[in-house]
């Protein structure tokens, strides 16, 4: 599938989902349940902000350093008999996986959850030299069922359909005939796995940290498909984003209770694996090859920019779950398999301004990301640079808004200018002020396509405040 | 106490007296000396937040020398005086700049932050009568921090029947150049604020911004709903009027 998601133009998409009534009750019911639990567990943590404090310190010393913490963490998994392929395209890195799978003649593959498989289209490449690649997360497996829908949420994919609908996909899909009830639905969906867990020749997972120190991979899951994905198949692939990565087990410990608080609400998931290695003698399970893959794909662009903080990120879509804008036009508006405000600052760093250059713009940069975000990523000051560099450095900003913008810089730094213009202003606004619908001139027309504007009754403040200088009746 | 008004270009332009007039009257009986200075204009945040950062650095130098001699700066407006703050930012290859963007940002406070915080006042003597709830504007709540200010405030003023906003930490939508740049998606939201608003059942909206109030007031209007809108110095400064 790669990042981008849909040929379709951005307010295009964002009318879709705002019409579709179904996704956006979703959302909503979606964004408080996960927001509330937020709340309450880091509440229960107690000193929420040092513990913000501390990971972002982690995390910017992790990226500091990431080349130093690289190198060791590619050591120890070589000196334990992984094997590290390090991508610096998502081309190189599907092709190094399916040299794999052709090389183990497999057939069937399960996978885990993973966005970075998702970005570098890996199930297409698969799926290309004849493989069967089956999604085992279950919200992941309803939209591959669904004719690959893409994901609306990075944490919760399938956040946009209701069970009625998953329902109906089963129906289509798989035959089944039984109810929409939720634990009927998982029930199933947990039979149908069964079978292609027990098949697949090659596991894939994807990484949330992977662990300097001892070489080792983790996965943080509530519904243990991982360890079904790392403990069946004789060849283990792990795909990593290259920022991925935690000194130690001491920083992980921090990270990961972080992630769990701010994702899903809960102390810990159900599941968080460890790996460290292939199986050894003596293992009762566990794969017999082992492969990490890590992913550039655009990263060490982004280091060392005023972006770099972007590379922070934890995917645990806190900042999505606060997101006004999100909230009303779902996930598929961002066109890119990372929604939100990550995926607002994110996806024109990895892919271009060219299809994504109203992303930063579709926020009202009221920082609700930001203070949600467990890493502290300035994001809504970020979507602000993109927005300079979109003025600066693209070029891509009409003519019109640029000379509306040196006229409006022009006027306010010339207080003559200033009085002038806002001498007129009651004339042009008096007449539109109420039910003018797409009336005045430039940007106010689109004001007043859905509002009304204050009437300008009574004396301006400046007459008022001369007149009361005149006759000295300050009180 | 010697403050400086900064009325905000909203107050000063698009609306009537009544705002500035309020925040002076307030400040005035609390014991300040309020100036006006006359140049001033915008705080530049309209070119600040489209990126167009050589811009707002004009306006930014404008506004800084305008208010160079000024002992406090004080604003009613949470966003307009976090934009104040911000001017560091734009000059920081400017030393000489910058430090001047520091002493402004040092000496300016939004109303209810400088009534309560500086002043060290919580009660001003304020009397309305009415059923009313507060909508905290994001940029006063989250960049310049100002929570508990406005609501200390509110408590203390006679007659008021307070009911809060549901989900009161939600943008209404506002977001300066979002408002025209995004039109369906700004709708969407302030609908929602809208519905919440009623909710409550209020007669009367407050709020510390007017971006924010213009635009739920505006939206209000355009539905042909009853609910007022009023900033929340004009409730500092009634004196029994009813909502
Ligand atoms: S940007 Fe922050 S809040 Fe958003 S997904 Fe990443 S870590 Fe979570």
């Amino acid at each position: 599938m790669g990042i981008k998601t849909s040929n379709e133009k951005f307010f295009d998409r964002v009318e879709k989902g705002i019409n579709d009534s179904f996704m956006r009750k979703a959302v909503v019911e979606a964004q408080g349940r996960l927001e509330g639990r937020k709340t309450q567990t880091t509440e229960e943590l107690g000193n929420w902000e040092d513990w913000r404090d501390l990971a972002e310190e982690i995390r910017q010393h992790t990226l500091e350093n990431l080349d130093y913490y690289l190198e060791q963490f590619v050591e120890n998994v070589s000196n334990q008999g992984g094997h590290v392929f390090f991508a610096e395209t998502a081309e190189e890195a599907n092709e190094y996986i399916t040299s794999v799978v052709k090389d183990k003649k497999a057939k069937n593959i399960i996978k885990s959850k993973s966005m970075v498989t998702e970005e570098i289209g890996m199930n297409g490449a698969l799926e290309e030299i004849g493989c069967n690649v089956v999604e085992s997360d279950l919200g992941e497996w309803i939209l591959q069922l669904d004719d690959h829908d893409p994901p609306s949420h990075i944490v919760v994919p399938a956040l946009h359909k209701n069970k009625e609908q998953i329902r109906d996909t089963f129906k289509v899909k798989r035959q089944y005939d039984k109810s929409s009830d939720p634990t009927e639905l998982a029930l199933f969906a947990r039979e149908q796995l069964r079978k292609d867990f027990l098949a697949a020749e090659v596991g894939i997972t994807g990484c949330n940290f992977a662990v300097a120190e001892s070489g080792s991979i983790t996965l943080v899951t509530n519904e243990g498909n991982a360890r079904m994905s790392t403990t069946l198949p004789k060849t283990q692939i792990t795909v990593m984003g290259m920022e991925r990565i935690v000194p130690t087990w001491k920083e992980l410990d921090i990270l990961v209770s972080m992630l769990c608080r701010s994702a899903v609400g809960q102390k810990l998931t159900s599941y968080i694996t460890g790996l460290t290695a292939a199986k050894e003698e003596g293992d009762v399970d566990g794969p017999e090859e082992f492969h990490v893959v890590i992913i550039d794909n655009g990263r060490s662009k982004i280091l060392g920019t005023k972006f770099q903080s972007t590379l922070q990120c934890i995917r645990c879509a806190a900042c999505i779950n606060v997101c006004p804008v999100y909230r009303h036009v779902g996930g598929h508006s961002y066109g890119s398999i990372y929604p939100g405000p990550i995926g607002a600052v994110l996806t024109p760093l990895l892919e271009g301004y060219d299809d994504y250059k109203e992303l930063p713009y579709a926020s009202t940069l009221c920082a609700a990301c930001t203070e949600a975000c467990p890493v502290k990523i300035p994001l809504h000051e970020l979507l602000i640079e993109h927005r300079k560099d979109i003025v600066e450095e693209a070029g891509k900003t009409s003519f019109a808004e640029k000379l509306a913008m040196k006229g409006y810089a022009f006027a306010m730094s010339n207080p003559g200018v200033y009085r002038i213009g806002s001498k007129a202003a009651p004339s042009v606004i008096g007449p539109i002020a109420k039910g003018g619908e797409g009336k005045g001139p430039g940007p106010v027309k689109l004001w007043t396509q859905i509002r009304d504007l204050p009437e300008p009754t009574g004396e301006s403040f400046r007459k008022w405040f001369e007149g009361r200088d005149k006759k000295g009746d300050k009180s | 106490m010697k403050v400086s008004l900064f009325l905000t270009c909203l107050a000063d332009v698009v609306y009537p007296a009544s705002v500035g007039r309020s925040t002076v009257e307030i400040l005035e009986r609390l014991g300040c000396e309020v100036d006006f200075p006359k140049k001033q204009t915008c705080c530049g945040q309209p070119a600040f937040n489209s990126g167009f950062h050589k811009e707002s650095r004009e306006v930014a130098k404008h506004m800084i020398k305008t208010f160079e001699s000024a002992e406090y700066v004080v604003s009613p407006s949470g966003s307009c005086t976090s934009m104040l703050h911000e001017y560091e930012k734009l000059f920081e290859d400017d030393l000489e700049w910058q430090v001047k963007a520091k002493e402004l940002a040092k000496k300016s406070y939004e109303l209810t932050q400088f009534i309560v915080d500086v002043l060290k006042i919580e009660d001003v003597g304020a009397e309305f009568n009415g059923n009313v709830t507060y909508h905290t504007s994001c940029h006063m709540t989250r960049l310049l921090g100002v929570k508990e200010a406005p609501m200390k405030l509110l408590e203390n003023v006679k007659g008021l029947k307070f009911t809060e906003l549901p989900f009161k930490q939600q943008c209404c939508g506002f977001g300066g150049t979002f408002s025209v740049k995004m039109v369906p998606i700004s709708e969407q939201m302030v609908n929602e604020k809208v519905h919440h608003i009623e909710e409550t059942e209020a007669e009367v909206l407050i709020g510390a911004d007017l971006g924010c109030l213009m635009n739920i007031g505006g939206r209000i209007d355009r539905q042909g709903k009853s609910v007022k809108v009023m900033h929340i110095a004009e409730i500092l400064n009634s004196r029994g009027e009813a909502g």
